[in-house]
């Protein structure tokens, strides 16, 4: 039996029995979709169309078609990359490191966050794909295949390569973690459906029969997937951000990017899961699952990660300073007071300033200014790439080769590209998916639930 | 009587009541089939007397032959077949080896587990289960009793066991 102190806040209103559970959120995956979900869906896959047309462009052209120049390599592309793998930390970091520190609030919005996880490394893989210009040749330069050179591997010394094994691994294990978690819940659906849909949850239900000893191995996979994920997403952005650190260039070769880029990955992603939970639990009406305490609580991990993303920028100017090496002072003088001081102050005060907000308890349980505050931090966040990336490169080591980067139609469009996917995706899996893990929020009914109902 | 065929199954409402159930059952020296649940109930599978799962020494054994492929596919390639000077550091650069170790160690390990899980479990794709009652993974806990197993008991002994354990319901099931 569960103890569960009774002066913790319940993480289930509303009276729920666990009849009501399975109702409520079936309910979404069985019924007629909603104007407004076809609507969501229809702008979602008109913004993957338009987008498409830049992507086709670039593909067809080559990456000419963006806005990058001999001075400014990487711009946009790998801006976007990092900010989308960024998301992605939160789902993983609520379903693994939640778990293991027992965090039953976890169980209202893991599923949700997972999937995002998963649809935003996807989006992410994009860009350095498309990056490569012949990504049909792609396997062979990141991958160790056997190939007619004789053979010759790939570089198991780059960053890059990291990075392929990295968010590959990362992607895959995500995908094997929400998948298992998924069972018992297209079984649920599996069991009440008749026809068509008996037939499809079915096939995806894998047989699932709710057996005392599955569940017992069940609870082992999920502990020990639970235990690898954890240092695997602290490793993924660990080596993201070797793609810099271990760069010789002012600005990128810092020590302190690991753990910087790793807060600001969970800070991003959470203000990602907020944006998107904040609209599913009002358009499913799930708001005595998703409750205010869990918008506060979430909020709270933001205070946390964007105070530890605020102490990272000052720590890397006063490290500027502090090492006396005249490139690394100008390239963070520059930063604040050069020709992008925009996007710099504009990343200080979406990502330092605004996060602080939240200690106010009125602002932090308030659904508007969280939903607000969140898009203002994913701002914030794409600008913080923005500047570690641009500004740092547009300074050459010659003068005579300083640059700006102004982004093309092609740029915007690609970028446009991933957000329709994002979008298209996580409306589908709204849709048909069970959006919260129903069996998780049954084991906790009883300690966990108020009793009486509204 | 054949085995694996017919059962009478108790419907149990709460877990608290189940747990206890199971254990007076098992006393009684019945013997349970299996008990089915809608959500991971803590203790059951101790009350059933399940042996711990031996599914993290499969996991620990494919994630040491995922470090083992790493870094000898690392090395051969690096070192062997076809060495490069990149950096001016030794061909075989271990240090610079270990995220690529790591990552694929954490890929086998995740990987062969899971499947060890599936495959021990019977869960595939288009798998189909055998279904002892519908509300399983809705609402309702059903211990299922195999009647040629506990063939020494009459139906309605058993019956009568599950009623006075707070089954809710008593039902019977067979299968072809």
């Amino acid at each position: 039996m569960q103890v569960t102190s009774s002066v913790r806040e319940p993480l289930i209103t509303g009276g729920k029995t666990l009849k009501d559970v399975t109702h409520d959120i079936s309910r979404q995956v069985e019924g007629k979709p909603s104007m407004l979900w076809l609507l969501a869906l229809l702008v979602s896959v008109g913004a993957l169309g338009l987008g498409f047309i830049a992507l086709a462009a670039t593909l067809w052209e080559g990456i000419g078609m963006w806005g990058l120049n001999k001075t400014i390599g990487w711009a946009w592309d790998i801006t976007n990359f990092v900010w989308w793998v960024g998301i992605g930390h939160a789902g993983t970091l609520i379903s693994a490191v939640l778990l293991l520190f027992r965090q039953k609030w976890r169980m209202a919005i893991n599923r949700a966050a997972e999937a995002m996880t998963i649809f935003a490394v996807i989006c992410a893989a994009m860009f350095p794909i498309i990056h490569m210009g012949r990504p049909w040749l792609g396997a062979y330069w990141a991958l160790p295949l056997p190939n007619t050179f004789g053979s010759l591997w790939v570089n198991f010394n780059s960053p890059l390569l990291w990075d392929v094994f990295a968010i590959s691994t990362y992607f895959s294990v995500s995908l094997v973690f929400w998948y298992i978690a998924l069972i018992p819940d297209f079984a649920t659906i599996r069991d009440r459906a008749t026809g068509l849909r008996k037939t499809i949850y079915s096939a995806l239900a894998f047989g699932w029969d709710g057996a005392a000893k599955t569940w017992s191995r069940f609870e082992t996979v999920s502990l020990i997937l639970a235990g690898l994920a954890t240092p695997l997403v602290l490793s993924v952005h660990t080596i993201v951000s070797f793609d810099f650190a271990t760069s010789v260039i002012p600005g990128w070769h810092t020590t302190i990017f690991p753990p910087y880029f790793v807060a600001g990955a969970i800070f991003s992603g959470f203000a990602m899961v907020l944006t998107l939970m904040i609209v599913t639990r009002k358009v499913f009406k799930l708001e005595d699952y998703i409750t205010i305490g869990h918008i506060e609580l979430m909020n709270i991990v933001i205070i946390i990660t964007g105070s530890i993303v605020g102490i990272a920028y000052i720590t890397e100017f006063f490290i500027a300073w502090y090492s006396g090496v005249a490139a690394e002072q100008y390239a963070f003088v520059n930063r604040a007071f050069g020709p992008y001081w925009w996007a710099y102050w504009s990343m200080m005060t979406c990502n330092v300033i605004s996060p602080q907000l939240f200690w106010i308890k009125k602002i932090r349980t308030s659904i508007v200014l969280t939903f607000i505050l969140s898009l203002i931090v994913n701002i914030g966040m794409w600008f913080e790439r923005f500047v570690i990336i641009v500004t740092s490169l547009h300074r050459d080591f010659l003068p005579s080769s300083w640059a700006m980067f102004y982004p093309t139609w092609a740029d915007v469009g690609v970028y446009l590209f991933t957000f329709g996917l994002f979008f298209t995706l996580f409306f589908l899996f709204a849709k048909f998916f069970p959006v919260i893990n129903m069996f998780e929020i049954k084991s906790i009914i009883k300690s966990s639930s108020t009793k009486e109902s509204k | 009587m054949e085995r694996d065929k017919n059962f009478i199954l108790g419907v149990f409402d709460d877990e608290d009541v189940l747990l206890d159930a199971v254990t007076r059952i098992r006393k009684s020296g019945v013997k349970i089939h299996e008990v089915y649940s809608p959500f991971p109930v803590h203790g059951l599978d101790e009350v059933l007397g399940y042996k711990r799962s031996r599914l993290p020494i499969a996991a620990f054994l494919f994630g040491l032959l995922g470090t083992t492929l790493a870094l000898t596919m690392q090395f051969y390639m690096m070192k062997i077949d076809w060495p490069m000077i990149i950096g001016g550091k030794d061909h075989a650069a271990f240090p610079a080896f270990i995220p690529v170790t790591f990552e694929l160690t954490v890929l086998l390990a995740a990987f062969g587990m899971v499947g060890v899980f599936m495959v021990s479990s019977n869960l595939k794709p288009w798998g189909q289960a055998r279904i002892f009652d519908n509300r399983i993974t809705d609402d309702k806990h059903v211990m299922a009793i195999d009647l040629a197993t506990n063939a020494g008991l009459g139906e309605e002994r058993l019956a009568e066991v599950l009623k006075d354990s707070g089954a809710t319901e008593v039902n019977k099931k067979s299968f072809e």
